[in-house]
């Protein structure tokens, strides 16, 4: 059973847009979609480590600001033909409210 | 209950419109495929590196059986479909296996043309169509040593260097005097065969085959002239015939081939052709890239999303024979309503022929350095008019400039191991690899396997020769019905006439209008759709910054660790004491790491983190700095030198020149970034003739250039007219811009956008017409109304929640 964080409400984000957790173990990036869904996912690119709370959100994914990698928002997982993984949290929509967890999903 | 898709032909065409269909619509229908050869879908292109030794058939398979059986696609391997019965919509094989199908493909492809002479049966009598052919020549090129290829066309030059790398004496025996006519002149078609000589191969050119002598194997070939050679393999490559008996047999209508309508349907709408056996308003093709064109509008009109129409395709050839460089495209013969311009460099084995019909490209003929025949063939393809570069149009697309490659503009030059693309550190070797192992066919594609010309693309033309010594060509569909991104069949040009002439003011009312295939776009079409939005509706169109590339968001550039730089705005390249002392004070207070002055006069502030951008930029306004949009696809610099004011040859006050400039133009979004300089006189110092817009001084007023670009490929400035007062120069920088901002596609600098429409033009519509122009002038300075330091806004609390974390967590 994780334990659920109150990071906020949905309106402080910006639809197709992320904001970003502080954590002393590194930031994490909550975003959120055109269809008003929240997913969360460690602040580093796989590939060269880019702030992906930065990017442009389309769909459920989002394109990483400094090369352009696309990283599927569920899972963290890049878009083929690139490879590599950022891990995600669980997070959920409560009452209008963003509830994190900052135990990492398993890989 | 699905709907039955059934292919006939497991081929490169076939199979594409199968793979396309599965990226549009994967769930629609239950696919089967019948393929008469014994294996999955290979690349054809590639047998004769295959037979070259080169490549290995696990090496050019496209879809191998186990593709078959994860996207559940029912495969017939070595099944050949011997009936078609259209009332009961079945088709049946050779082994009685029978499907019955609600819409049909036919990709048949074609069958090679065996001349009708004595003796065409023996054994080893072969032709070069598939696997089979090539198995076949492998192993006589084993135990036999005399090979006759009959044909010095594409095919059958191919066949004659793979034999010969095989240890095979090869003679081919051409019809005409001239090797592969239907794509070369008679010179390119001499240096070619004078290269083959040189490696071993043998020719009898002019002659007619008359007989092929023999028991039950091939012994010899004996020619109309009496003469006779020996031959124990003989390959025919004299031509194909499209493949189209068995939709003959069941009564569709055929002509050369299955006749099909734009959306490549033929006379029964259930059943669809293409490729080779399909014909199309009287064309029938047998290279891979129409074929693919048509693939993509018949997937599109199978997935029931097709406004996609095929009009039709304009062919170029590559001969894959490795160190030989042969590129022809269109119609190179000519008539006397064309013109040519000719480069013959016998020493260095290069031959260049462009024939030009009213200023624009009709065909090209290449031979020894191809590296510009992409380029040719896309100004051919979109029509694009000449006039204005005609003077070093045979010098190729001036790649001189370039960085980043080593200079390299040969591929066929490189080994391996050497570096083509310098952003990305990837070397040949690797893109050839890719293209073969992951059946690669376009320039997009190597570009997302291998990240090679993916950055700067100042290798695109290096990738492109690499593709077309691989494959035969870059097999992307025709510039002109690019489409903007994956998520729409629109091309930007289409996409901005819609937005003017619908009145579409948002993203979402484009996407709906234009029946987008993905709910919020990409991140390559909606910074696009943003820009065109705002840029044609001012004061209407909200800007959208979640489709901002986040520097324009943040409005400051993103650094490789996540910090930002601000470059703060010096007006033309002025400062003072006062300037600096914000400036150093703003280091110091946030313990700024890295100070630097820019390439375009002015300072540049490394390392700020996100948190600090606001009050950094509230410091920086209260002494009197604005943003420099150094982040911006706006206007960046203008560059000044000191002129009349200080120097002993300045002839205007070209300083107070620029400081006007950038204030009249500054924050107004562009297509992509502008530079402008203003130099004192003809020396020149402020570089202005590198600059999207110019400006020299001279005694009697100012010379206007416009085009420049000094980074990735530098282009010099064209000239556009000579003004005498100041207030004109800003009258026709205002216009220019506009006429940028209103009809260049989204990251088009100015220099590709003159290079695509063509210097008169701008003339024509800047200089010549003054009413335009001053009507230009007029929208630009309206769309300038409100623009504001965006700085200011934010040291002022907008956007806050732009640069501070949602939640901290100790
Ligand atoms: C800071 C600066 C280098 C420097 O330390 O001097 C610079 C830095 C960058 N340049 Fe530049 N360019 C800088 C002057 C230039 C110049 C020289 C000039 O302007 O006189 C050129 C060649 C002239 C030209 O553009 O025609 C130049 C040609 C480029 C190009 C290639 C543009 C092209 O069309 O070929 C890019 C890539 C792009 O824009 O797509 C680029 C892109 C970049 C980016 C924005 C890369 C990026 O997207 O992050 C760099 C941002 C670094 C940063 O965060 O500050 N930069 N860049 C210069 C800032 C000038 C300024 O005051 O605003
Ligand atoms: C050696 C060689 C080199 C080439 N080089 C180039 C090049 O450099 N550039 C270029 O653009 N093009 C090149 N081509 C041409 C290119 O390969 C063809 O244009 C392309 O393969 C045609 O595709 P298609 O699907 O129409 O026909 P194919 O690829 O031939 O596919 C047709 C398939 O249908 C099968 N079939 C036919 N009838 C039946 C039936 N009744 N039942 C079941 N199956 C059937 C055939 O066995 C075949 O597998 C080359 C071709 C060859 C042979
Ligand atoms: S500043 Fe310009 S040249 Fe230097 S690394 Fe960045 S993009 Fe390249
Ligand atoms: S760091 Fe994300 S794409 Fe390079």
């Amino acid at each position: 059973m994780p334990q659920w964080i109150a990071v906020g409400s949905l309106a402080d984000i910006p639809r197709l847009g992320a904001r970003v957790v502080q954590v002393p173990a590194g930031d994490i990036a909550v975003f959120r979609t055109g269809d008003d869904e929240v997913f969360a996912l460690r602040d580093k690119c796989p590939h060269r480590g880019g702030p992906l709370s930065q990017g442009i959100v389309h769909g459920h994914r989002v394109a990483c600001p400094l090369h352009g990698w696309t990283i599927e928002l569920d899972c963290g997982e890049a878009v083929a033909p690139d490879k590599g993984c950022a891990r995600s949290y669980p997070v959920k929509l409560e009452g209008g409210v963003v509830y994190l967890s900052l135990t990492p999903n398993p890989v | 209950m699905k709907e039955k898709l059934v292919l006939i032909g497991n081929g490169m065409a076939g199979m594409r419109v199968i793979e396309e269909l599965l990226d549009l619509a994967p769930d629609l229908y239950d696919i089967t495929v019948f393929g008469a050869e014994p294996y999955g879908n290979y690349n054809r292109i590639l047998l004769s590196p295959v037979l070259a030794g080169e490549k290995t058939i696990d090496e050019i398979m496209l879809n191998n059986e186990q593709w078959y059986i994860d996207n559940n696609v029912k495969l017939h391997k070595g099944k050949e479909v011997v009936e078609l019965e259209r009332g009961k919509r079945l088709v049946i094989a050779k082994d009685g296996t029978v499907e019955s199908y609600d819409r049909l493909l036919i990709a048949t492809g074609s069958e090679p043309f065996i001349i009708p002479v004595p003796g065409n049966a023996l054994l080893g009598v072969i032709t070069f169509r598939d696997i089979h052919d090539v198995n076949a020549m492998l192993s006589a090129a084993k135990q036999y040593r005399h090979a006759v290829i009959i044909g010095g066309g594409l095919l059958g030059l191919e066949a004659a260097n793979g034999l010969l790398a095989q240890g095979m004496k090869v003679t081919v025996v051409h019809l005409s005097d001239t090797l592969m006519e239907r794509q070369l002149d008679s010179v390119a078609g001499q240096m070619l065969k004078k290269s083959l000589v040189e490696r071993g191969l043998q020719f009898i050119m002019g002659a007619t085959t008359e007989e092929i002598i023999g028991k039950q194997r091939v012994q010899g070939v004996r020619f109309k002239d009496g003469r006779e050679i020996t031959a124990d393999l003989v390959v025919m490559a004299v031509g194909i015939r499209p493949n189209f008996a068995l939709a003959k047999k069941s009564g569709i209508h055929c002509e050369r081939g299955v006749v099909v309508s734009d959306t490549m349907q033929t006379y029964d709408p259930r059943i669809y052709a293409v490729g080779e056996c399909a014909q199309h308003r009287g064309k029938t093709y047998g290279l891979v890239a129409p074929l693919f064109e048509m693939a993509k509008v018949c997937a599109n009109h199978l997935a029931q999303i097709g406004y996609g129409r095929y009009q039709g395709s304009v062919t170029s050839t590559k001969l894959k024979v490795t160190g030989i460089d042969v590129f022809s495209a269109g119609d190179f013969t000519g008539d006397d309503s064309t013109e040519d311009l000719v480069l013959q460099d016998a020493a260095r084995g290069v031959y260049k022929k462009i024939v030009l019909k009213d200023n624009r490209i009709h065909g090209a003929v290449m031979y020894g350095d191809t590296g510009d025949g992409a380029w040719y063939f896309q100004l051919m393809r979109e029509g694009a008019n000449i006039a204005d570069i005609r003077n070093h149009l045979m010098f190729g697309q001036a790649h001189l400039g370039d960085s980043g490659r080593g200079g390299e503009s040969r591929a066929s030059q490189m080994s391996d191991a050497m570096e083509v693309c310098g952003c990305n550190g990837v070397c040949k070797g690797t893109i050839v690899k890719a293209i073969t192992q992951k059946g690669l066919f376009t320039v997009d594609e190597v570009r997302a396997h291998t990240k090679a010309s993916s950055s700067c693309g100042s290798c695109t033309g290096l990738v492109e020769q690499i593709l077309a010594s691989t494959v035969g060509g870059d097999y992307s569909a025709a510039p002109e019905i690019k489409p903007m991104c994956p998520c729409t069949d629109s091309p930007h040009d289409e996409v901005r006439k819609i937005i003017r002439a619908q009145h579409l003011t948002s993203i979402p009312a484009v996407m709906q209008y234009l029946k987008w295939r993905t709910p919020d776009g990409c991140a390559k079409c909606r910074p696009a759709l943003n820009y065109y939005l705002i840029s044609t509706w001012p004061h209407e169109a909200q800007d959208d910054y979640q489709s901002r590339f986040i520097n324009e968001r943040a409005h400051a550039n993103i650094q490789k660790d996540g910090t930002y730089s601000v470059i703060p705005r010096m007006w033309g390249g002025l400062t003072n004491a006062h300037e600096l002392r914000t400036i150093a004070d703003v280091a110091d207070k946030f313990s700024i790491p890295t100070m630097k002055v820019t390439g375009g006069q002015r300072i540049d502030l490394l390392g700020v983190k996100k948190e600090d951008l606001p009050a950094v930029w509230a410091d920086l306004n209260k002494g009197g700095l604005v943003s420099g949009h150094a982040y911006a696809k706006a206007l960046r610099t203008v560059k000044t030198c000191v002129g009349k004011e200080w120097c002993r040859f300045g002839t205007q006050d070209s300083t107070a020149m620029g400081v006007k400039l950038e204030k009249m133009t500054w924050g107004s979004w562009t297509p992509h970034k502008v530079k402008m300089a203003v130099s004192g006189c003809p020396r020149n110092c402020a570089e202005s003739t590198i600059k999207d817009f110019g400006v020299v001084a001279v005694d009697s007023g100012w010379e206007l250039h416009v085009g420049g670009n000094g980074g990735i490929k530098v282009r010099v400035t064209d000239m556009l007219c000579k003004v005498s007062t100041e207030d004109e120069v800003l009258e026709y920088a205002g216009a220019y811009m506009q006429l940028y901002r209103e009809e260049a596609r989204y990251l088009d600098r100015t220099s590709h956008w003159i290079e695509r429409v063509g210097l008169s033009y701008v003339k024509q519509k800047i200089v010549d017409d003054a009413p335009n122009r001053k009507a230009l002038y007029e929208r630009f300075l309206d769309s300038q109304k409100y623009v504001q330091d965006p700085w200011e806004e934010r040291a002022t609390g907008a956007h806050k929640n732009e640069y501070i974390p949602i939640k901290q967590i100790a």
